[in-house]
């Protein structure tokens, strides 16, 4: 697993092992966060920093900390990251930390960099543990800004705030709301779900 | 801030602000815990117990040790380390003077620690600068709230099973889309009361 190449890393978290799509975690703060394009990217932004960061500590710290109690160490060491970005976000974009309420907070409680921590830093050097969490974050961040994109796009007409469909465009309520989330994410699910059943069906006939 | 009668915010948290509908919290066991009644029946008792009482812990020691002292900043680990504590403490006296309920709950108490629902209502409290009644009906009504969208939804799920669904769209995929019709449904109460 040490040999792990950068490239085989980033390729596992954006599309092999997609922690959204593919393991249907840490969907939460997903879906609160993508009525905007803007929200979504600063929520990836510091989901990335959080993961990369929080796995490279627990990395480092690993061969030193007792099993049983890694759980709640790893716990700490996410939520300490945690509290810097929402302090962060606080300082420099107010209206941000505003918009996002408690989404920020909850990145806590979001599976994936505890599963991340778990699964892969646990075992991993710190170097390669860090990469990790930037493809994971990464890979649900491209998730994030596609739903979102979908939604912004119906809901406002607008992407990143700018407006691109024109006046003839009457704007899709329900796309803001709770119920748009839902159907675009599972959408975007079934979509990356047809096409990796594709290629595994191609590999089995290529093997056979 | 307005002053909001806590009865309103108990029937706004279950059906106009439910936690799942409006703010996608605990999702992760809403989507993987929903295929059989009785089994969500049980881990919604135990998300409303849980959450009850933690409310409760987090507003006290929010404000009489978080706010005197100056360190609301901590507020992320303190929650987090309260409620995990919480959910041990629960388990062990569950174990011990109800071994019943402890046999119908056991295997959804640990899971409960990791329930954005949880973290998340101790977090609206604090922003929405809720009293200590108001925090009550809050917790207990988004409790509430939760174990009646799962149940609903394994109810639904279990007509489904014989259902025919297009190979991508199974498990997860329809769940989803299933939610949003409830949501859909959901937002037809939104007329009724309005929390913010």
């Amino acid at each position: 697993m040490a040999k792990d190449s950068v490239k085989d890393i980033f390729k596992m978290g954006i599309w092999d092992d997609n922690p959204i799509f593919r393991q249907i975690i840490g969907i939460c703060s997903t879906l609160a966060a993508t009525n905007l394009m803007k929200n979504s990217l600063i929520m990836g932004l510091g989901l990335i920093f959080t993961t990369a960061f929080s796995e490279l500590t627990v990395s480092i710290i690993r061969k030193f900390t007792p099993k049983h109690i890694r759980m709640m160490v790893q716990v700490l060491i996410i939520s300490v990251y945690v509290i810097i970005v929402d302090i962060f976000l606080q300082a420099y974009y107010p209206e941000m930390s505003k918009a996002l309420g408690p989404y920020v907070g909850l990145i806590i409680t979001n599976c994936i960099i505890m599963g991340r921590c778990e699964a892969y830093a646990q075992n991993n050097p710190p170097l390669h543990s860090f990469l990790d969490g930037i493809a994971s974050g990464a890979g649900y961040t491209i998730i994030l800004l596609t739903i979102a994109f979908i939604r912004e796009l119906l809901g406002f007409g607008t992407v990143f705030g700018v407006k691109v469909l024109g006046d003839w465009w009457t704007n899709w309520t329900i796309m803001v709301m709770a119920p748009g989330a839902f159907f675009v994410l599972a959408v975007v699910v079934w979509v990356a779900r047809s096409i990796t059943m594709k290629e595994e069906k191609k590999e089995e006939v290529a093997t056979s | 801030m307005i002053e909001l009668n806590p009865l309103l915010i108990f029937f706004a948290a279950i059906f106009t602000n439910n936690m799942i509908f409006s703010y996608f919290l605990g999702m992760c066991s809403f989507i993987s815990v929903s295929n059989e009644i009785p089994t969500s029946l049980g881990l919604g008792q135990a998300v409303t117990f849980v959450l009850t009482f933690t409310t409760i812990a987090n507003y006290l020691l929010y404000h009489y040790v978080l706010v005197p002292l100056g360190l609301e900043y901590l507020r992320f680990i303190i929650f987090i380390i309260s409620i995990a504590a919480f959910v041990q403490l629960l388990e062990m006296v569950v174990e011990k003077y109800f071994p019943n309920l402890y046999y119908a709950l056991g295997i959804f108490l640990p899971l409960i620690t990791v329930n954005c629902a949880i973290l998340g209502v101790s977090l609206f409290m604090v922003i929405r600068q809720y009293t200590f009644l108001q925090s009550l009906a809050f917790g207990v009504g988004s409790g509430i709230g939760w174990t009646l969208a799962i149940v609903a939804m394994a109810g639904i799920k279990q007509r489904l099973k014989r259902a025919i669904i297009p190979k991508g769209l199974e498990g997860p995929g329809i769940t989803l889309i299933i939610t949003g019709l409830m949501a859909l449904a959901f937002v037809g109460f939104s007329g009724i009361v309005q929390i913010q």
